[in-house]
């Protein structure tokens, strides 16, 4: 089941068969299938793929932030319990104290009434026991552990006096004020600067070591992948087609799916080379090929690829790939 | 060259501002001011008692000793028309401010929960946009019986749909935003999300439309109080003195049109002001 353990340690959390099926005036959709994965402690997991792969939507779901009209289902087991199923009072707890969450676009996702003091010192007192005047020396720490100058004074501020990277880095202290032992980045440089994204990437792996704690990344861009990530699962038509280390799959893909993705990343000080685009687009997620979703689109796609989908299997120490053809695939070695 | 944008386009109102507020909104407030000021000391300004009769004028015209005239008692109709704001600024206020309480808590809870909470809301705000408010109105006031009381009850039982329904759509458009699956990611509490972050987002329509309601709740007292059915004679109230006029409106229209201004002058204060309030939050956003 597992698809990313190795078998000594035990997961901080394991995604088991994770599945999310939006109700649509065009009927089901089901933006994430069967989706299985394991986080080790401190472990940083990116989770890749285009736009509408399901990356995002699968966040959301083991968080249990989808709304209705949805059905999640399949079991997300933080330090052994399931989240989905949770009492009420339990998950709020696990939520925001244990499990933290930062969000693609800092000034949507900070709420724009609230004076930054008040939001950080909020989750303060939902998850901890210090005094108000605690709260307050914790908020100033935390601004200033996130890297933003005058910490105290810009605590009476309002988000919208921030700038993009600074609310982000705003988000992240409210997401740490509980100390988190896992936090869960949804594309959480996507809308920011260049060098912006580098600082905050930066940042959050700064405070991974310093908190010990455990990042779900979700991305599209590989850069950040392999500037920060140790495993990576890439998902397309919202099911995991190939997971395992950074170093092995940027090195090895086995999957066609991912070699195309490595293959359309520019690289800094190889020859000049052409890049390499995928044709066509993504599916909808509505009318998904029959077979194996990406085969429409793959170089390497036969016959049997149409007629059955491949299942995701294991071919070595933490590494697994959906794919009829891996063994050509990972023959024809990375691209450029 | 080089792409130039065109600025916005406000309306003609926005663009007379002093010291940087809409001058609806200053104009606005400051008629509210004195008319709040005439309502809790009406006894600095009128000139006369307002229930006192002067049998030596009677239907007497506007002249120095009466500005406004007298009316057929040879009570003095300024005095009356500044005592009267004591009764229909309290109309204003108590009428609308139950509904916008009760309509906002509803509101929020209803915009939040969705589902079939929202659908019986739903049937409940077709029900009473059905019939027009004053029918409504005088059909509970008239099971009830007629009085102050009665009118505030009647007219709570039906406001605060308008307030619920203002705000359910706004709770429903900001409980799909970022910031509150954020708070939920955090961990926090339903009745914490709507009350502390989503309605803070969402009240600043009902705010507006309270400051309408209440030149709403003016009108529809006084015309309670003109078909007997709300402030009882001899209270001064301007629809009572305007009901009081109606038979000598050929001889002596002073008696109902200076009520009928004052109706006018303030209902125009709180719709400038809840306009002034509208275009600053707008800027404001």
């Amino acid at each position: 089941m597992s698809a990313l353990a190795t078998p000594a340690e035990t997961p901080a959390l394991s995604v088991q068969s994770l599945t999310t099926v939006f109700q649509t005036p065009k009927g089901p959709v089901r933006a994430v299938d069967a989706v299985s994965f394991d986080v080790m402690p401190g472990e940083v997991l990116g989770l890749v793929g285009e736009s509408g792969s399901g990356k995002s939507v699968t966040l959301r779901s083991l968080m249990g932030l989808i709304h209705a009209p949805a059905q999640v289902s399949g079991r997300v087991l933080w330090q052994g319990a399931d989240i989905l199923a949770m009492p009420k009072k339990a998950l709020r707890r696990v939520r925001g104290g244990e499990v933290a969450m930062i969000f693609q676009e800092p000034m949507t996702a900070l709420n724009p009434v609230l004076k930054v003091r008040v939001q950080i010192e909020e989750n303060l007192a939902a998850h901890s026991q210090l005094d108000a005047r605690q709260r307050r020396a914790r908020a100033i720490e935390l601004l200033d552990l996130v890297g933003i100058p005058a910490a105290e004074r810009r605590l009476e501020d309002y988000p919208h006096q921030f700038s993009g990277g600074m609310r982000q880095r705003v988000m992240i202290a409210i997401a740490l004020a509980s100390n988190p032992k896992l936090l869960l980045a949804d594309e959480p440089t996507t809308a920011l600067d260049v060098t912006i994204q580098d600082q905050i990437l930066k940042l959050i792996l700064d405070l991974r070591d310093e908190f010990a704690m455990s990042v779900v990344f979700v991305t599209h861009d590989l850069g950040v992948v392999a500037g920060t990530c140790d495993r990576m699962a890439v998902m397309y038509a919202g099911r995991i087609v190939e997971s395992g280390t950074v170093a092995e799959i940027f090195a090895r893909p086995h999957h066609p799916y991912t070699r195309g993705l490595l293959g359309s990343v520019p690289r800094g000080g190889a020859e000049r080379t052409m890049l390499t685009s995928i044709e066509g687009t993504p599916p909808s997620l509505a009318v998904i090929p029959q077979g194996c979703a990406f085969h429409p689109r793959c170089a390497y796609a036969v016959e049997h690829c149409v007629a059955k989908r491949p299942a995701l299997e294991r071919i070595g120490l933490g590494r697994m790939v959906a794919c009829f053809r891996e063994a050509e695939v990972a023959a024809a070695g990375a691209p450029v | 060259m080089r792409a130039i944008e065109a600025p916005p386009q406000r309306s003609w109102r926005s663009r007379f501002k002093v010291a940087g507020l809409p001058a609806t909104l200053i104009v606005g407030g400051l008629v509210l001011f004195a008319s709040l000021v005439l309502a809790v000391v009406p006894s600095l300004f009128a000139p006369y008692d307002p229930a006192a009769m002067d049998y030596n004028s009677i239907l007497a015209a506007p002249s120095l000793a009466h500005p406004f005239g007298t009316d057929s008692f040879g009570r003095d109709v300024l005095s009356r028309v500044i005592h009267a704001y004591t009764i229909d600024m309290q109309i204003a206020v108590f009428a609308t401010t139950g509904p916008l309480i009760v309509g906002v808590i509803v509101g929020a809870l209803v915009g939040y929960a969705g589902g079939l909470a929202e659908s019986i809301f739903g049937r409940i705000v077709d029900a009473v946009i059905s019939f027009p408010q004053l029918v409504l109105v005088i059909a509970i006031v008239a099971v009830l019986g007629p009085g102050l009381t009665n009118m505030y009850i009647a007219v709570g039982v039906i406001d605060w749909v308008f307030f619920a329904r203002l705000v359910s759509g706004e709770v429903k458009v900001q409980k799909r935003l970022d910031y509150a699956d954020a708070g939920r990611a955090m961990g926090y509490t339903p009745m914490r999300i709507i009350f502390r972050h989503l309605l803070p987002n969402a009240i600043t329509p009902a705010i507006v439309y309270w400051m309408t309601d209440m030149a709403l709740a003016i009108l529809l007292g006084s015309s309670l109080g003109y078909l007997g059915l709300g402030a009882q004679p001899p209270a001064a109230e301007w629809g009572v003195q305007i009901a009081d006029g109606k038979n000598f409106m050929a001889t002596a229209w002073w008696i109902s049109v200076f009520p009928g201004i004052a109706i006018v002058v303030t209902g125009l204060g709180f719709s400038l002001f809840g306009d002034g309030l509208a275009e600053l939050m707008r800027t404001k956003k």
